[in-house]
C-alpha cells in the first residue's frame, strides 16, 4: 500500500507542467488540423444549415419476412444514393440510422419535391425487350431516325402481339449495335444454343401513332453522356410504356441509348441472382433464379427474343430508368438464366446485387419530413450559440463568486474543454460525417454544466482538506484521489447514459446523445490533464498557498481549524474558542 | 460569500445541519404525494402529445404581415383540418396541423404562402408520420430500461445494491415527477421533451452518485466504533456535500435556464425549447431526490443489515451511558468532532493517500503557526 501511494503522490504533484504541456501540444495539433483539413467549423446538420431531412422506415413486404437486414438496408442506402445524387445534387447524404431507418439529408438549393418523389418509391427493376439501340450521343441524322422510328412501331407492335407471340424483325440496324452486345443471357446449365434469327418477317405497318413519334422524337435528342438528360428519360414511366432509356455500354466508358419495349418481367419475378464464376470459360457470370410465375413470364418472353435479330434479341435490365446490362438472348430460358459477358468480379457482383435486391424486399414508408430554409436555421443557430455564451456567462459569474481566485482554473479549464470540443467536432465532420445538429447544440450547451461539475467537486475538496487545517499542497494532493473517483464514477454514469442512448434511439437523439458522450469524455481528460495539473502549479503561488482573501481557498473563511494534528487531544481544547 | 463559505464549513463539520434522514418520513410522504399527483395527472390530462407523435405537420413562415386569423383559416382551407397558430416574435408564424399526412403537406406549403404572402421555400416544414414519434418513443423506452440495468449492475459493483436500488427509485421518482409537470401544466411532448427526458437520466444519477460516493467513503469503517449509526452518518455525508449539491445544481440549470428562457424566448417554441423545459424540471427533482430520497433510502436499507442494527444499539447503549454521567448537553458537538477522527481513519488507510502524520514537514510548518491567530 505505501508503495505506490507515495509513488503516485510524488510523480502527481511533481511534474504538472508535463500535462500542461501535453494537453496545449493536443489542443494545438487539433487546432492545426482543423486548419490543414480546410474545415474551421463543424459541419452542420440540416436543420441548420437549411435543407431537406427525410426519415424512412423499411416495411417488410407482404410474403417476406426478415427482408429487414444489413444487407438489404446497405443495398437500399446504395439505391437511394443513386437517386438522390442522380438529380445533379451534389453532397446529399443517405444512410442508415437505427436498424430500419435510413435518414436521407438534401442540402439547400436543391429541388426537394423532386428528391422525395425520388426518394419515397422503390426502386424499379424491370426487364425490357430492346427495340432500338445506339451511342448516348443525340443522333440528328434523317436516315437514321427514320430507321430506328420503324424499329420503335416494332416495338408496338411487339406489345400487342405478345400474346400470340409473334416475332418481328428490325428494318435496319443501327450502326453501334455490335459493341453492346457483348453481353449474353443464355440459360445456365445448357450451353448457349444458337438458335436465332428467325428473321425477315419485316413488320410492315409504320403506324403514325404520335406516342411513337413522341418517343422517337425524345430518343433522337436524348443525350445520355448529360447525367440530367438521363435522369429524366427514365422518370415518370409506367411499366406498361416504352421508354428511352440510357445505359453504360459493356466497356463502362461510353454510353448507349436505348428505345425499350414495355416491361415484360419486373424485378419482383427474379428470385435469387449470384455471382458466380463459369466452369467452362471461367469467367464471372451472373446466375438467375425466377421465381415460379417470373419463370413463365421469362420462358415465354425469351423464346420470343430469341428469335430476333441483334439488337433486337437484347433483354435490357432497367433499374430505376437506367439500363444496367442488356444481354442478349440466344435460347429460351425459364427458370435459370446465366448472363455472361465481360463482368469482372466486382461488376458480376453489383449485377447480381442489382437483381436481387433491385426490386427491394423492402418499402420505404416517410416517417418524417423536415425543411428548413437556411435563414431559419441560421436563426436557431444563433439563438443556441446566445443561450449557450448566456449560459457559460452565468456559470462564470456564478463561479467567480463563489470560488473567487480559484475560479480562473475553473474558467481556464471550461475554455480548454470548450477549445477541444470544437476542435473535434469541426474535425469529425470530414471523417465521420458528424453533423452538428440542434440537438447537438443542445447537447454542448448542457454539457457546461456537466464539466463545471468536475470542478465542483475538486473545489469544493480542496477546500474540505483546507477546512480540515492543511496548507494547500497538501490538501490538493490529498483531495484529488478522493474527487478523482467521484469524477470518475459519476462520469462513468454519464457517458453510459449517453453510449445508451446513441446505440439504441434514432434520429434527433443520435446527435444529442453524441455530443453528450463526447462532451463527457472530454471532461475527464480536461480534469485530469488540465485541472489538476493547474492546480498544483497553483497551490505553488504565494496568492493561493497563503490563502488570499480572493482567492477562493482563505482558510479563514473556510473555517479551517487550527493546522494542528487532529486528535482528540488537539481538538478539545479548540473547540470551545470556536464556539 | 464568506457566510456561505463558513456555512460549508460547519456543514462539513456537522456543526449546523438539518436532519434528513431522521426527518425521512416526511420527505417520502412528500415525495409520494408528488408521485400520486403526477400519476393523476397523467391518468386524468394525458400527456399533450406533440404532432411528432400524433403525425401532423408544423410550419415556420417567415416574417409576415399576415394575421393569426388569416393564417388559421388559410391553413384549415387548404388541409381540411384544424390548425394551430402562434406568433412568435418578429412576427412570424407558427402553424401546426395535427392530421396531415406528409404527401399533403406540399399543397398546403403552397397554399400558405400564397395567402401569406411569403415565398414557399421559405416556409420551413416538420413533417412526421403517425409512427414515427411513436418509434422514437419506444426507442427511448427501450434505451431508458438498457440504461437503467447497466447503471444498476454498474451501481452494484462500485458501490453496493442497496445504493444500486436507492439510486434506481430515485431516478424513477424523478422522472415520474418530470412527466408529471408535463401532464398538469399541459406542456407539449416532443421529441425534444424525450431527449431532456433521457439527459435526465445521467444527471439525476450524477447528483446521487457524488453523495453515494461520499457516504461510502465516510462509512467504510462504521462497525469500528461506537459513536454513530449509519443513519446519522448518511446524514452527515448529506450534509457535508450540500454545498457542492447545491453549487452543481445551480451551475447546470444556469446553462438550461439560458436554453430555457433566452434561447426559447427568442424562437418561441421549439426543439431548444423542448429540451431544456424537461432538463429544467428534471435536474431540479433530481436534485431533491439525491438529498431528500435516495440517501435516505440508502439509510433505510442498511438499518435492516444485522450489524448496523448491532450498531444501532451499541451506539444507543453509548449514549444512554454517556447520558447517565450527566455529558448529555455536550454530547452532540464532541461526537462531531469525533466523526471527523473516524473519518481520518479510513482516509488515512486509503491508498493514495498518505495521512499528514507522515508528512512532518508539513506538520511542523502547521505546529509553528500559532493556532490562535488563525482563526
Amino acid at each position: 500500500m505505501a508503495a505506490p501511494k507515495k509513488g503516485r503522490r510524488q510523480s502527481a504533484p511533481g511534474k504538472p507542467g508535463r500535462s500542461l504541456v501535453f494537453i496545449l501540444i493536443a489542443l494545438v495539433a487539433l487546432t492545426g488540423g482543423m486548419f490543414l483539413s480546410g474545415h474551421t467549423t463543424p459541419r452542420l446538420g440540416i436543420d441548420l444549415a437549411g435543407g431537406t431531412s427525410i426519415t424512412l422506415e423499411a416495411k417488410n413486404e407482404p410474403g417476406q419476412k426478415n427482408a429487414i437486414n444489413p444487407t438489404n438496408m446497405n443495398t437500399a442506402v446504395d439505391i437511394i444514393n443513386n437517386r438522390v445524387n442522380g438529380l445533379g445534387v451534389s453532397e446529399a447524404e443517405v444512410q442508415t440510422q437505427g436498424d430500419k431507418n435510413i435518414i436521407v439529408n438534401i442540402p439547400k438549393g436543391t429541388n426537394e419535391k423532386q428528391a422525395r418523389e425520388q426518394v419515397g418509391t422503390t426502386a424499379q427493376l424491370f426487364f425490357r425487350p430492346v427495340i432500338t439501340q445506339a451511342p448516348g450521343e443525340p443522333t440528328p441524322q434523317p436516315s437514321d431516325s427514320a430507321s430506328t422510328g420503324a424499329d420503335k412501331d416494332k416495338g408496338k407492335k411487339d406489345e400487342k402481339d405478345k400474346a400470340t407471340d409473334k416475332a418481328t424483325s428490325p428494318t435496319s440496324t443501327p450502326t453501334s449495335q455490335g459493341r453492346a452486345v457483348s453481353d449474353a443471357l443464355k440459360d445456365a446449365p445448357t450451353p448457349p444454343a444458337s438458335d436465332k434469327d428467325k428473321d425477315g418477317k419485316k413488320d410492315p405497318t409504320p403506324s403514325a401513332d404520335p406516342a411513337t413519334a413522341k418517343l422517337q422524337e425524345k430518343f433522337t435528342k436524348l443525350d445520355c453522356t448529360d447525367k440530367k438528360a438521363r435522369v429524366a428519360a427514365g422518370q415518370g414511366v409506367k411499366p406498361s410504356e416504352p421508354t428511352v432509356a440510357c445505359g453504360k455500354s459493356p466497356d463502362g466508358k461510353t454510353w448507349d441509348k436505348f428505345v425499350l419495349g414495355p416491361a415484360e418481367v419486373n424485378g419482383k419475378d427474379v428470385g435469387k441472382a449470384q455471382a458466380t464464376i463459369n466452369q467452362n470459360s471461367g469467367a464471372w457470370v451472373v446466375n438467375m433464379t425466377f421465381t415460379k410465375g417470373g419463370s413463365k413470364k421469362f420462358a415465354k418472353v425469351t423464346s420470343k427474343l430469341s428469335q430476333q435479330q441483334p439488337p433486337q434479341n437484347q433483354f435490357a435490365i432497367v433499374l430505376d430508368g437506367d439500363v444496367v446490362s442488356a444481354p442478349s438472348v440466344n435460347t429460351t430460358l425459364s427458370a435459370n438464366a446465366e448472363i455472361s459477358g465481360s463482368f469482372d468480379q466486382e461488376s458480376a457482383k453489383d449485377l447480381a446485387n442489382v437483381l436481387s435486391y433491385g426490386a427491394l424486399p423492402l418499402t420505404f414508408h416517410e416517417q418524417s419530413v423536415t425543411t428548413v430554409s437556411p435563414a431559419l436555421g441560421g436563426e436557431q443557430l444563433k439563438a443556441g450559440l446566445i443561450a449557450g455564451a448566456i449560459g457559460l456567462a452565468l456559470v462564470i459569474i456564478y463561479l467567480v463568486v463563489y470560488y473567487r481566485g480559484l475560479s480562473l482554473i475553473a474558467i481556464a479549464s471550461l475554455l480548454v474543454s470548450a477549445a477541444l470540443t470544437y476542435a473535434i467536432m469541426t474535425l469529425l465532420g470530414p471523417t465521420i460525417k458528424f453533423a452538428l445538429n440542434l440537438p447537438a447544440v443542445c447537447g454542448a450547451i448542457v454539457a457546461i454544466g456537466i464539466t463545471a461539475d468536475s470542478f465542483i467537486v475538486f473545489f469544493e475538496r480542496v477546500r474540505d482538506e483546507v477546512r480540515e487545517g492543511r496548507t494547500l499542497r497538501p490538501a490538493v494532493e490529498r483531495a484529488w484521489p478522493r474527487a478523482r473517483r467521484t469524477i470518475l464514477v459519476s462520469d462513468f454514469v454519464s457517458f453510459l447514459a449517453a453510449a445508451v442512448l446513441f446505440v439504441v434511439t434514432v434520429g434527433k437523439v443520435q446527435g444529442f446523445a453524441f455530443t453528450l458522450g463526447l462532451t463527457t469524455l472530454l471532461d475527464v481528460v480536461v480534469v485530469f490533464f488540465f485541472t489538476k495539473p493547474l492546480m498544483t502549479l497553483m497551490a505553488r503561488k504565494k496568492f493561493f498557498a497563503n490563502g488570499h482573501k480572493w482567492s477562493g481557498l482563505d482558510p479563514k473563511r473556510l473555517g479551517a481549524k487550527p493546522p494542528l494534528r487532529r486528535s482528540r487531544t488537539a481538538s478539545a481544547p479548540v473547540d470551545p474558542k470556536e464556539a | 460569500m464568506s457566510k456561505l463559505g463558513n456555512l460549508g464549513a460547519r456543514l462539513y463539520r456537522g456543526e449546523v445541519g438539518y436532519d434528513f434522514v431522521g426527518k425521512r418520513k416526511i420527505w417520502y410522504a412528500v415525495s409520494i404525494l408528488i408521485t400520486i399527483t403526477a400519476i393523476v395527472g397523467l391518468a386524468v390530462r394525458g400527456l399533450n402529445m406533440g404532432i411528432e407523435f400524433e403525425g401532423g405537420a408544423v410550419f415556420n413562415t417567415p416574417k409576415t404581415s399576415a394575421s393569426v386569423a388569416k393564417a388559421e383559416e388559410s391553413a384549415e382551407k387548404a388541409s381540411g383540418h384544424d390548425a394551430i397558430v402562434q406568433k412568435l416574435g418578429d412576427d412570424k408564424l407558427r402553424i401546426q396541423i395535427a392530421g396531415v399526412d406528409i404527401k399533403k403537406s406540399d399543397q398546403i406549403k403552397k397554399s400558405l404562402a400564397a395567402d401569406l404572402d411569403v415565398k414557399a421555400e421559405d416556409i420551413d416544414a416538420d413533417l412526421v408520420g403517425p409512427s414515427w414519434g411513436e418509434q422514437i418513443a419506444n426507442k427511448a423506452w427501450q434505451g431508458l430500461a438498457i440504461f437503467m440495468v447497466l447503471v444498476v449492475i454498474y451501481l452494484a459493483i462500485a458501490f453496493e445494491w442497496r445504493m444500486a436500488i436507492a439510486a434506481l427509485i430515485a431516478l424513477i421518482h424523478d422522472i415520474t415527477i418530470t412527466v408529471g409537470v408535463y401532464a398538469l401544466v399541459g406542456f407539449e411532448v416532443t421529441p425534444g421533451t424525450v431527449i431532456g427526458l433521457l439527459t435526465i437520466l445521467g444527471y439525476s444519477l450524477y447528483d446521487t452518485v457524488v453523495v453515494f460516493d461520499s457516504l461510502k467513503e465516510q462509512s467504510k469503517d462504521i462497525t469500528k466504533q461506537t459513536r454513530q449509526t449509519y443513519s446519522e452518518l448518511a446524514n452527515k455525508s448529506i450534509n457535508g456535500t450540500l454545498v457542492r449539491s447545491i453549487n452543481t445544481t445551480v451551475v447546470a440549470l444556469l446553462p438550461v435556464a439560458g436554453l430555457l428562457f433566452i434561447g426559447g424566448g427568442v424562437l418561441g417554441a421549439g426543439m431548444l425549447n423542448d429540451i431544456s423545459l424537461s432538463l429544467f424540471v428534471g435536474l431540479a427533482a433530481g436534485a431533491y431526490s439525491s438529498i431528500f430520497i435516495a440517501t435516505p433510502l440508502v439509510a433505510d436499507f442498511k438499518e435492516r443489515e444485522p450489524q448496523m442494527k448491532a450498531l444501532k444499539k451499541r451506539v444507543l447503549a453509548k449514549r444512554a451511558a454517556a447520558a447517565a454521567k450527566g455529558e448529555s448537553a455536550e454530547a452532540p458537538e464532541r461526537e462531531a468532532d469525533e466523526a471527523d477522527d473516524v473519518e481520518d481513519g479510513p482516509d488515512d488507510a486509503a491508498p493514495a493517500v498518505v495521512g499528514p502524520r507522515t508528512q512532518p514537514a508539513s506538520r511542523n510548518r502547521g505546529r509553528g503557526r500559532p493556532s490562535g491567530k488563525r482563526r
